[in-house]
């Protein structure tokens, strides 16, 4: 579904917040005395609007939905205090590896992002350029009550409210803290939405992408990145 | 072998205030950020390092990714309402922020605490500092890449949570200390069940020994790493475990005798090496004392008696104006709490210190310098940096 | 403790003493007299040990508070030093040449509070915020819940009950 909004009044406002001194176009020395422009817009990113995944049809979806559902590979990325409740996934008492989930280092090779609790806007750009620089199909997590209307920093001028205006959010565990076992029923909820075909949120987000990105540049200050980063 | 302000000829040159003069643009050097992804059992934190092959000449901290801002929080909460605001400050070990909180507001509101609150007190704080070490003390190895341990101490350490949910209902977050003494006795058992899980951490604590302590590439890569001088202790102030890795006591169990634990005998482990190897000794030997004090407390512990001071109605609880403040010993070391009251139903300012305030940026910064790269997670964990006590 | 405080009194003009604990007091000092009085007790009387540098925001009076807290390892006892500045021209001369984890405070405090500390190392540097082009948060007429609710999404639900009243109205409800 597309969300409405005034895009114009908003794309004004934060035009040229992402020209920050170190995107600007510069001259460096090379050791053998040439010297090379540097565009860090072109050469260190890719400008290009970012394209929905389409659904396959049939029982070649049905059979990448079952193999994606099996391999949910999560980023080590611990936003806020829940990823306390990470490594106890990982031990023999609960076990998330029997469950085709396990943890990543780097974006490029995950597929499942948990915000693990608040989000802090100097957190929030990271988490926004992690989640951009996962390749599709993925998907997010949001843990804790925190996720979902801010629960205990709901007063707070430093941490979000609601994540789902900043990034697409698949599954929510409610909770503060959510225990091991609640994270691992949303793995199993995950697999469910993932197996039915339902989890497109991904894809919703590139739809709404100028809706959400007015949101992040909203409250997102110093922007000095692209507006998608691959 | 690796010593601090050794050599510094092919780095760069120094200015008169001791900052390195830096030139990015002569292709020698190359700005490196680690974080802030967790690197091992640290919390969110990233470090902007300056590299020369895989060499780091400079480094700086940079903090924030955790702030919530809770000093100002707890401004406009009435005193019970901070007690869940508070805990939330450090998710690794709680405890000692629900016990400084109360224990401020109890000093400033004249309010006697129960001598069986008392001991319960110790008890949690102990049982939080178990499962913290448990964590730390393998989590040291994990950074060389040995996660064998942090599975096991994980695995006693579930089990030290399950203890915490018996007695106080919540796994990570307790909030059983509260002004004027603690929410419960212990229920019937607990301390048989207690003292199963302890023999769990009894035969953990040799396995893990050889496993850690007796490994070659362990012992070759964090003895002489980060060594920290004497006379930094003071000057840059680091506590706890760091600072008696340096052959100098710094326990405030000791020196400053909180709750019973004058009662208790225990004797905290120095030595004078002060590098990584050492720091994860000194842990090491905290996790087996600490199993000690527990069963010390449980067999000197009164059986039952009062738990809670009255207090007045917590609705609308008026401190009278005063300001103190009050420290007590976490798993990284002296933590305080610093409260000042106007005499209204809320704080006025509400300031923390942790070791991790000065630990993770002004003493890690000075230690990266000269170290490899590989080596930064290891210096960060064994300062065991809790960057959320750094920005609150 | 007692005993330092009269030595101290002997030689620097202090007031508003506070013997809190056995091993801790508080006393107030002109802006001025701060620096040499924490120089004179590090190198005199054992207080090497430096334990924290916040503030508070007394905006009835128009003032900062700044808490120097030092610490004696030998005898194990703390001193607390208050200084008060003027709030609207908050400026405080920077120690950070006494103990070398004193700028991060300074840092902190100039971000958080908007106390300048000149020549501190590295004080103009952002600490936690990014961005931020308001008042320093820490101030006391910064309004936190305001400025989150105009900034962030609040989800719509959330309903407020003065604690006294939903009480009364639930035990109580013929009253």
């Amino acid at each position: 579904m597309k969300k409405d909004f005034d895009k114009d009044a908003l794309s004004d406002m934060y035009k040229d917040k992402f020209l920050a001194p170190e995107n600007e176009i510069r001259f460096v020395n090379a050791p053998d005395g040439s010297i090379i422009e540097v565009n860090p817009l072109d050469d260190y990113f890719c400008q290009e609007r970012p394209k929905e995944l389409k659904p396959r049809k049939g029982v070649v979806e049905k059979f990448l939905n079952w193999a994606r559902a099996e391999s949910l590979w999560v980023l080590g990325f611990g936003t806020g205090c829940g990823s306390i409740e990470i490594p106890p996934l990982s031990t023999p008492r609960f076990d998330m590896y029997r469950f085709g989930v396990q943890m990543r280092a780097t974006p490029r090779q995950s597929n499942v992002f948990i915000i693990s609790g608040y989000l802090s806007v100097k957190t929030l750009k990271r988490a926004i350029r992690s989640y951009e620089q996962m390749p599709s199909p993925k998907y997010i997590i949001a843990l804790g009550s925190c996720t979902i209307n801010g629960g205990m920093y709901w007063d707070s001028y430093n941490t979000i409210n609601r994540l789902d205006h900043y990034l697409p959010v698949d599954v929510y565990i409610a909770g503060c803290m959510p225990r091991p076992e609640a994270l691992l029923a949303g793995f199993g909820k995950l697999k469910e939405l993932i197996k039915e075909g339902k989890a497109e949120k991904a894809n919703e987000y590139i739809q709404n992408l100028d809706w959400y990105k007015a949101n992040q540049k909203k409250i997102i200050k110093d922007w000095n990145m692209p507006d998608y980063n691959w | 072998m690796f010593t601090i302000n050794n050599d510094r000829s092919k780095f760069p040159e120094l200015d008169d205030a001791g900052n390195a003069l830096i030139d990015l643009t002569s292709h020698k050097y190359l700005k490196l950020w680690q974080g802030p992804q967790h690197p091992g059992v640290t919390g969110n934190m990233s470090l902007e390092l300056t590299v020369t092959g895989d060499e780091i000449v400079e480094s700086k901290t940079h903090v924030g990714y955790l702030h919530r801002g809770f000093e100002k929080l707890m401004e406009r909460r009435t005193f019970i309402q901070c007690f869940p605001t508070c805990i939330r400050l450090c998710v690794a070990e709680p405890d000692p922020n629900e016990y400084l909180l109360s224990s401020c507001v109890e000093e400033l509101a004249g309010i006697e605490v129960p001598e069986t609150a008392q001991w319960l007190r110790m008890l949690a704080l102990e049982m939080a500092r178990l499962q913290v070490l448990l964590r730390q003390v393998p989590g040291q190895a994990g950074t060389f890449a040995l996660g064998l341990g942090y599975q096991w101490g994980n695995y006693i350490r579930d089990l030290i949570l399950d203890r915490f949910e018996e007695l106080t209902g919540g796994r990570v977050y307790h909030m059983y200390i509260l002004p004027g003494g603690v929410r419960g006795l212990l229920p019937n058992g607990f301390k048989n069940r207690l003292e199963e899980n302890l023999k769990l951490v009894d035969e953990f604590l040799p396995n893990v020994w050889d496993l850690i302590y007796t490994n070659s590439v362990f012992k070759k890569r964090a003895k002489g790493l980060a060594v920290i001088p004497k006379e930094w202790i003071d000057q840059y102030g680091i506590y706890g475990p760091a600072a008696r890795a340096a052959g100098i006591m710094r326990d405030v169990r000791k020196t400053h005798p909180y709750l019973f634990y004058s009662e208790i005998d225990f004797e905290p482990f120095t030595t004078d090496e002060s590098d990584v190897f050492a720091r994860s000794l000194v842990r090491w030997h905290d996790l087996k004392m600490t199993v000690d004090i527990i069963r010390q407390i449980l067999a000197k512990m009164p059986e039952k008696g009062d738990i809670k001071a009255p207090t007045p109605n917590v609705m609308h609880w008026k401190i009278p104006k005063g300001e103190t403040y009050v420290k007590c010993e976490s798993s990284r070391g002296e933590y305080g709490m610093y409260l000042v009251t106007d005499g209204s139903d809320k704080p006025r300012r509400v300031n923390l210190k942790g070791p991790s305030y000065t630990h993770a940026t002004s003493v890690l910064e000075k230690l990266l310098v000269n170290a490899n790269i590989a080596d930064t997670a290891a210096i960060m964990v064994s300062l065991a940096t809790c960057p959320p006590e750094i920005e609150r | 403790m007692k005993q330092l405080v009269e030595i101290i009194q002997n030689h620097f003009p202090i007031n508003d003493i506070d013997l809190r604990k056995k091993s801790l007091a508080f006393i107030s000092i002109h802006q001025n007299q701060a620096i040499p009085l924490l120089e004179w007790l590090k190198t005199t009387h054992g207080y090497t040990a430096f334990v924290l540098l916040t503030a508070v925001d007394w905006i009835e009076e128009n003032r900062f508070q700044l808490t120097y807290l030092i610490s004696n390892p030998e005898n194990f006892t703390e001193l607390g030093v208050r200084v008060f500045i003027d709030r609207e021209k908050a400026e405080m001369v920077s120690a950070h040449h006494l103990w070398k984890s004193i700028w991060v405070y300074q840092r902190e405090l100039k971000e958080m509070f908007g106390i300048n500390f000149p020549d501190s190392p590295r004080v103009n540097e952002s600490f936690i915020l990014e961005g931020w082009d308001t008042i320093p948060p820490y101030r006391r007429d910064f309004d936190t819940k305001q400025y989150s609710e105009e900034t962030y999404f609040p989800r719509p639900g959330r309903s407020t009950n003065d604690p006294a009243k939903h009480m009364k109205s639930k035990l109580y409800p013929k009253d």
